[in-house]
């Protein structure tokens, strides 16, 4: 894929986003963010989480979702993926068969099938997305995708499908699907991450083997929680003056004995705020150049939901100028 | 801790009582880390051969431990050099290693496949790779298997077992009885029925012919080879899968769940607990990783904190601190005002955290608390050190 053409156009742009990461480091926060700020540059979006665990809606705050798309609020509609229902839709859609009624056990033996048979629902669900993209239903479709372990085995299937399947329905369908998906100005991937060792340890490893087993633009990383800088270099020589005995012996003095717990909980702070920085410039030294760095700081903040992931939004505006 | 229970005492009981320890939870929640504490300390401070199986070490967690960057299936032992340079002396013995999913599955089909020609022909196949990776969670039940045979082989006294990253924990606790249930399902039996015989059968047909039309012949028809061979294995598959599933349930088994007390992971620590209830399978603890100092709720630290933004404000103790520190007095009092303000952010961190743990404890009997610590677990000590979070040092 021609890799400059990546990088002018902009994130949002596209039609088809996958985020993933390793778990735990805020995916489905940063799916619905995207969508959130999408949502305000006026584009319909489509976003869809593809685990049913149940956290997209935790994040919009609604009470379910399901595989038919609800609108969440004005201009952004969500849905949970589930490749039975997949199935159902693309035999109406694509096969015609005469037996509309019986397509309901008929898709239940087939998922039986899927379950066994190599890359058959990675396809139902790619390929749902993919026909989205194409019938352009929406501006743009954001998947919360799987984690890194998986992501690959999703976002290669119909390719795998073409070299297991020699001839058939699917295999003719994985054409327009590969052009969708490689296709940097249409599809790209996120992969967030948080600045700690495991998850830039994964996120490094997931890139390569994206850019070198797939034909998938690795669109941004996203550092998740990046924690604030509280002081500047010689700022911090003021700090380490500070923590000394004879400065806090005044310090507990005027402002009262606990003064060093406020002051034991900024230390942490920094310490773990340096350990970030020496991840993230790994990151950056690891990463080709082209892939933008987006970076999320940690949020303080009560509550979770649609607060969250509004402001979550605010900090990708930012980072994406 | 300032709790009613004694969480380090009852901890480190489970640690003497138990054989077996399987440490669940979200992604990212430091099971690994945890794992290898508590197999640490147990070690060395209960004694006996412990055996901490993880799944995918940080390689920093391997260097702290004094092991080679690539473990392998094989139990490598930690020396006990490396206790002792950590200021400890280690009572027992620790050995690690590390799943190996793949070779897992080749091991797998040497043990079950009745003789030679089948095992290689299995091993050949063209879509054995794509199969095993992918069907029944393979994965998850690998992890079982291993940790059965080990605990089968009479070698250890104790076995921490880091379960692997999951798209949901139960699959892995699930994966014994899904695996047993595969080989009587009617899934095999549709997939081996040879294929000719098949097209004829009325009740199948209209399936097979839209199967054939979407998927193409060919396809189904490799896959039904490849459960042909499967189907041999059948009773060696079924017969361990059930021990298995035994073993999950027995009394010298623990599970730990950990969680960090963030919004996600301890929404799926307290569904991990309904749901190991409901299979009657034993929770001995909840660790809760990461959490902020509990000082840090105290009132007196936030009094303090507004207390320093007002000798941030004093012209007269800023030059006194600046004099002490030899520090520009400028930037003394921009620091302490920095310290003072950002200490809010830290204060609603661990208000939101202290509500969720409630939360969690109503749960969970047995709870243990590691902090967060200021830098990641790069040797031995640290992870004795979070040993000692868990357990208290009462016994060193």
């Amino acid at each position: 894929m021609p890799k400059g053409r990546s990088v002018t156009s902009g994130l949002l742009d596209r039609q088809l986003l996958f985020v993933s990461g390793k778990g735990g480091t805020g995916k489905t926060s940063v799916a619905a963010a995207l969508a959130d700020l999408a949502v305000r540059q006026g584009k319909r979006t489509l976003v869809c989480e593809m685990d049913a665990k149940g956290a997209l809606a935790a994040a919009f705050e609604v009470r379910e979702l399901s595989f038919q798309p609800s609108e969440v609020r004005p201009g952004l509609w969500a849905m949970v993926m589930n490749t039975e229902d997949s199935l159902k839709e693309y035999l109406r859609l694509f096969v015609r068969i005469p037996l509309v009624g019986r397509i309901g056990p008929l898709a239940r033996t087939f998922d039986f099938v899927a379950d066994a048979a190599p890359g058959v629902k990675e396809i139902l669900a790619i390929g749902k997305l993919c026909h989205e993209v194409r019938e352009r239903h929406y501006d743009l479709v954001i998947v919360d995708a799987e984690a890194s372990g998986h992501i690959v085995a999703q976002i290669d299937a119909p390719r795998a499908i073409r070299e297991l399947v020699q001839v058939g329905m699917v295999r003719d369908q994985t054409d327009w699907m590969l052009e969708i998906l490689g296709d940097a100005a249409r599809t790209g991937l996120v992969v967030v991450t948080t600045p700690e060792e495991m998850p830039v340890t994964e996120t490094i490893e997931l890139v390569d083997k994206v850019q070198s087993t797939t034909d998938v633009n690795v669109a941004a990383i996203v550092a998740n929680r990046v924690l604030p800088q509280w002081f500047s270099v010689p700022d911090s020589e003021v700090f380490a003056a500070l923590m000394g005995p004879a400065a806090q012996a005044t310090l507990a003095a005027a402002a009262g004995p606990k003064v060093a717990t406020v002051f034991q909980a900024a230390a942490l702070a920094q310490a773990r705020r340096d350990g970030a920085v020496g991840y993230l410039d790994r990151l950056r030294e690891c990463v080709s150049a082209d892939v933008p760095l987006l970076l999320v700081p940690e949020l303080f903040t009560r509550s979770g939901g649609r607060r969250v992931v509004s402001l979550l939004a605010d900090s990708l505006h930012e980072e994406l100028g | 801790m300032a709790r009613g229970r004694d969480s380090h005492r009852e901890l480190a009981d489970l640690l003497s009582a138990k054989e077996m320890i399987i440490i669940c939870g979200s992604g990212g929640t430091g099971k690994t880390t945890i794992a290898a504490a508590l197999g640490a300390q147990a070690a060395a401070v209960v004694g006996g051969r412990v055996l901490v199986l993880t799944v995918d070490p940080a390689r920093r967690l391997a260097t702290a431990l004094g092991l080679p960057t690539s473990l392998g299936n094989t139990a490598v032992k930690v020396p006990a050099e490396a206790f002792a340079a950590a200021g400890l002396e280690c009572r027992g013995e620790l050995w690690v290693a590390m799943l190996d999913t793949k070779s897992g599955w080749d091991e797998l089909i040497r043990r079950h496949a009745p003789d030679a020609t089948l095992r290689d022909t299995v091993l050949a196949n063209p879509l054995y790779r794509n199969i095993t990776g992918r069907f029944v969670n393979s994965h998850d039940y690998l992890a079982m298997e291993q940790l059965y045979d080990l605990h089968a082989s009479g070698q250890y006294d104790l076995v921490v077992i880091d379960t692997p990253p999951s798209r949901n924990a139960l699959d892995l606790l699930d994966a014994p009885g899904r695996m047993r249930e595969f080989f009587g399902s009617r899934l095999l039996k549709w997939l081996t029925v040879p294929y000719r015989s098949r097209l004829f059968t009325m009740a199948s047909k209209p399936f097979y012919q839209v199967a054939d039309r979407i998927l193409g012949s060919r396809f189904l028809q490799d896959i039904a080879e490849f459960f042909v061979l499967f189907q041999t294995m059948e009773a060696g598959f079924v017969a361990r899968a059930k021990e298995v599933e035994r073993l999950l349930t027995d009394e010298g088994t623990a599970f730990i769940v950990v969680s960090t007390l963030e919004a996600a992971p301890a929404r799926e620590a307290r569904f991990l607990a309904d749901e190991l209830h409901q299979r009657r399978m034993p929770l001995g603890a909840l660790v809760l990783n990461r959490t902020l100092p509990a000082e840090v709720r105290q009132p007196a630290a936030s009094k303090a904190a507004i207390a320093l933004a007002a000798v941030a404000d004093d012209p007269v103790l800023s030059a006194d601190l600046a004099a002490t520190t030899g520090c520009d007095v400028t930037a003394v009092q921009h620091v302490l005002a920095e310290v003072a303000a950002r200490f809010r952010d830290v204060t609603v961190v661990a208000g939101r955290e202290a509500e969720r743990r409630r939360e969690l404890e109503a749960v969970v009997a047995l709870t243990a608390v590691v902090p967060t610590l200021p830098a990641d677990v790069h040797d031995l000590a640290s992870l004795l050190a979070i040993g000692e979070h868990l357990l208290g040092n009462g016994n060193r």
